[in-house]
């Protein structure tokens, strides 16, 4: 240990031994700066359909911007957190390094962020399969697929090297998460290309069925990559942060079966009165209404995790960010099954009530888990004291204000898109033009932009508290934080 | 744990092999999209054939191609559902042959816009030209960006059998004189001349030198002729196309 203080500006010398700490230290860092990345290209977009000057010339347009935007979050700043968290987590429920050593690992980090590199510029460039948040080419996605297989097998393989003779919870869902994206991904992105030296390809699917394989995919990328992978940073962290054991073993059981199990199912809620046939919009339905159980299971198990812990709420902001994201989680998977409902739909649908409801679940719940975790893990993996607890205080509560202002102008906004579409006049015509909608739009894409604006600005005061955190000086390392037990689960 | 750790029973017997826990997880997920998806393929009520339906001619694919890259989708949807507002305001709704042909699909899933399914012939050539140069110059409060740019982007006329083989291997019956005629049938599209043989192989294709620009063929005249397309094939019998009221 003497020796690994010499060398203090070198943080690998302060891992746990024969736990692969640095990987997790690269991925943190690129979550950070993918945030910041992916939450100004949501800035941008925003900006740009209040202010359509905005669209710059060929490249920097709305329709090439958005999936920068929709990728950059979800797949950037959301897969490198998911990646960061469960490396971290799989090694100390486990209590043993990561399967493959450091070249794995270390292939894993580089080949995610290269795919990264390669499908945003490629939106800019107008390369685009045109399936939402499936938008990269064919040579792209081939990529992914490899990386995700190693990281499938990084995961997997320390799972069956474990220690411990349980696998803990967290990694269900971690486990749950990796498989069903590769299926999901592996499907959803046949196609043929034109050529092998060329960008462009076409669906190996058309029409219907091309719709019903994509939305099966989109709404399976909410349900696993964006709830799956995020409730197992929930059942790790929220315990870790509240030093209290999960609220209900029995509950994780269930609703882990559950939610996977019906959460398949839901993608044709996205197709409601479109020429998919109608006994596929009805089970997509109905399964969207199931899900809302297994959805308030996790919630419920998450927050009563406080129980006799609730007064920390009131000083740890951190505890805080993790809390109010599983409060959002039920908030949004409450909103979601109402949303699926077929006469409810015929209103939202096409509308930016759906566009709100998106970011109740990514800006309240997915970035809010994440922030919660990044918070707890930065400390610890660095080995430093985190710099200002006041500083988490202010971006805890400017980025709950941006969501209030961003959701409620959608709620407004689509709502009344919808309402306006419909409305007749006295002598049965249809009341307003196309472009009346969108002009009455305008003071609440502004409200929005602030919202975004405002929790950019959170996203950089946590940046700034990280940079700051890696310049105090090394935490004396302290024998009685060997490497950790899991949380143990109430029995 | 709830369980004996010599003799687990119950769930842990799951939570204690990560192969079992692996296998079933990937058994669980799949069933929904299995029992979703496979029928799709396999019932021919699907896609009910309606007359008129046909293949894009090369123009209008190469049109479509230029939609998809510009992330047009994100903004318009090209689905029209069966209600008394959108049916009046778009037209008949949408059924599935109309996107029969369509790799990928296009439906979209935001209505920043209006609705294109059927914005074929609805407006002239030059009103779309106007449009795309200057949107704000022919709809005040539009908040879509200009596309100009596409008048000086020049087609590569010769090259795009590649891509009707490609769609064809995925199931578009393009025909190989369809595929031997394209640079032909690109050039007679955009400037209107010559144009027997396309409209023998791709019925009502719109003619015309759709940006003004009548030297070059460029990504306008494919766009614009691929809009002009859309919603114009189906042939629906009258008095059909009333949709039904709010539900």
């Amino acid at each position: 240990m003497d020796a690994a203080l010499s060398l203090a500006p070198s943080i690998r010398a302060h891992t746990i031994p024969g736990y692969n700490d640095a990987i997790v230290r690269r991925f943190t860092v690129a979550t950070v700066l993918w945030a910041l990345f992916g939450f100004s290209a949501g800035v941008m977009v925003a900006a740009q359909l209040a202010y359509p000057q905005l669209n710059l010339g060929a490249y920097v347009t709305f329709g090439r911007l958005r999936p920068v935007h929709t990728s950059g979050v979800v797949f950037a700043f959301g897969g490198n957190a998911l990646i960061a968290t469960s490396l971290y987590v799989v090694q100390r429920t486990c209590q043993i390094g990561l399967w493959g050593g450091p070249r794995l690992a270390n292939f894993l980090f580089w080949g995610y962020q290269a795919f990264l590199v390669i499908a945003l510029s490629g939106y800019v460039l107008g390369i685009t399969q045109s399936r939402e948040y499936a938008e990269p080419e064919w040579y792209a996605d081939l990529w992914l697929a490899v990386v995700w297989l190693a990281y499938l097998a990084i995961f997997v393989g320390t799972l069956m090297r474990r220690r411990e003779p349980h696998i803990y919870v967290a990694n269900w869902f971690f486990l749950a998460f990796i498989i069903t994206v590769a299926v999901l991904h592996l499907v959803n992105n046949l196609a043929m290309p034109v050529s092998l030296v060329g960008a462009k390809s076409y669906s190996a699917f058309s029409g219907v069925q091309d719709a019903m394989v994509q939305w099966w995919y989109g709404h399976n990328i909410v349900g696993f990559f964006l709830t799956a992978g995020f409730i197992g940073i929930m059942y790790y962290f929220v315990p870790k942060q509240a030093e209290r054991p999960i609220y209900s073993y029995r509950l994780s059981i269930v609703h882990f079966w559950a939610l996977i199990f019906l959460y398949i199912w839901a993608g044709p809620h996205h197709l409601h009165y479109t020429s998919l046939p109608d006994w596929t919009q009805t089970l997509g339905m109905a399964f969207s209404i199931m899900l809302w159980m297994p959805s308030w299971g996790g919630m419920i198990n998450g927050i009563m995790t406080l129980s006799g812990a609730w007064g920390k709420l009131r000083t740890d902001p951190i505890l805080r960010f993790l809390v109010v994201a599983v409060a959002f989680y039920g908030m949004a998977t409450f909103e979601g099954p109402l949303m699926a409902l077929k006469s409810v739909n015929s209103l939202s649908h096409y509308t930016d009530w759906t566009v709100g409801h998106v970011h109740s679940g990514a800006l309240g719940w997915v970035a809010f888990i994440c922030f919660g975790a990044l918070y707890y893990m930065v400390p610890r993996l660095w080995r430093r004291p985190l710099w200002s607890h006041r500083l988490v205080e202010w971006h805890f509560w400017i980025a709950s204000i941006a969501i209030v202002l961003y959701i409620t102008a959608m709620w407004v906004a689509g709502i009344a898109q919808g309402l306006m579409w419909r409305a007749y006049d006295a002598f049965g015509f249809l009341q307003y033009s196309f472009a009346d909608s969108v002009a009455m739009l305008h003071p609440y894409y502004v409200i929005r932009l602030i919202g975004g604006v405002l929790y950019l600005t959170g996203g950089v005061l946590m940046a700034v508290n990280f940079a700051m955190t890696l310049r105090q000086p090394l935490r004396q390392p302290d024998p009685a934080r060997a490497p950790q037990a899991a949380p143990t689960p109430a029995s | 744990m709830a369980t004996n750790a010599e003799n687990p029973t119950g769930h842990a017997i799951i939570e204690r092999s990560t192969t079992l826990l692996f296998v079933l997880t990937l058994l669980v997920v799949l069933i929904g999209g299995l029992v979703e998806i496979v029928p799709l393929f396999k019932l021919e009520t699907t896609v009910q054939p309606v007359p008129g339906m046909r293949p894009y001619s090369p123009l209008e694919q190469i049109g479509r191609n230029v939609y998809t890259r510009e992330g047009c989708y994100t903004c318009h949807s090209q689905q029209i559902r069966p209600f008394r507002d959108e049916v009046e305001r778009y037209g008949h709704y949408s059924v599935a042959a109309e996107s029969m042909y369509d790799h990928p699909f296009l439906w979209g899933s935001k209505r920043t816009g209006p609705d294109l399914a059927r914005v074929g012939s609805k407006y002239s050539n030059a009103w779309h030209l106007a449009h795309m140069e200057d949107p704000r110059s022919v709809v005040p409060v539009s908040i879509m960006p200009a596309y100009a740019f596409l008048k000086d982007r020049d087609i590569d006329v010769e090259g795009f059998g590649a891509h009707m083989r490609a769609l064809r291997a995925v199931g578009v019956p393009y025909s190989p004189d369809m595929i031997a005629q394209v640079a032909a049938d690109i050039r007679a599209q955009a400037s209107g001349e010559d144009a027997e043989g396309l409209l023998a192989r791709y019925p009502k294709a719109r003619l015309g030198d759709f940006d003004g620009q009548p030297g070059r063929i460029t990504e306008m005249d494919a766009l614009i002729a691929y809009l002009q397309v859309l919603g114009t094939l189906a042939e629906f019998p009258a008095g059909r196309v009333t949709g039904s009221g709010q539900p």
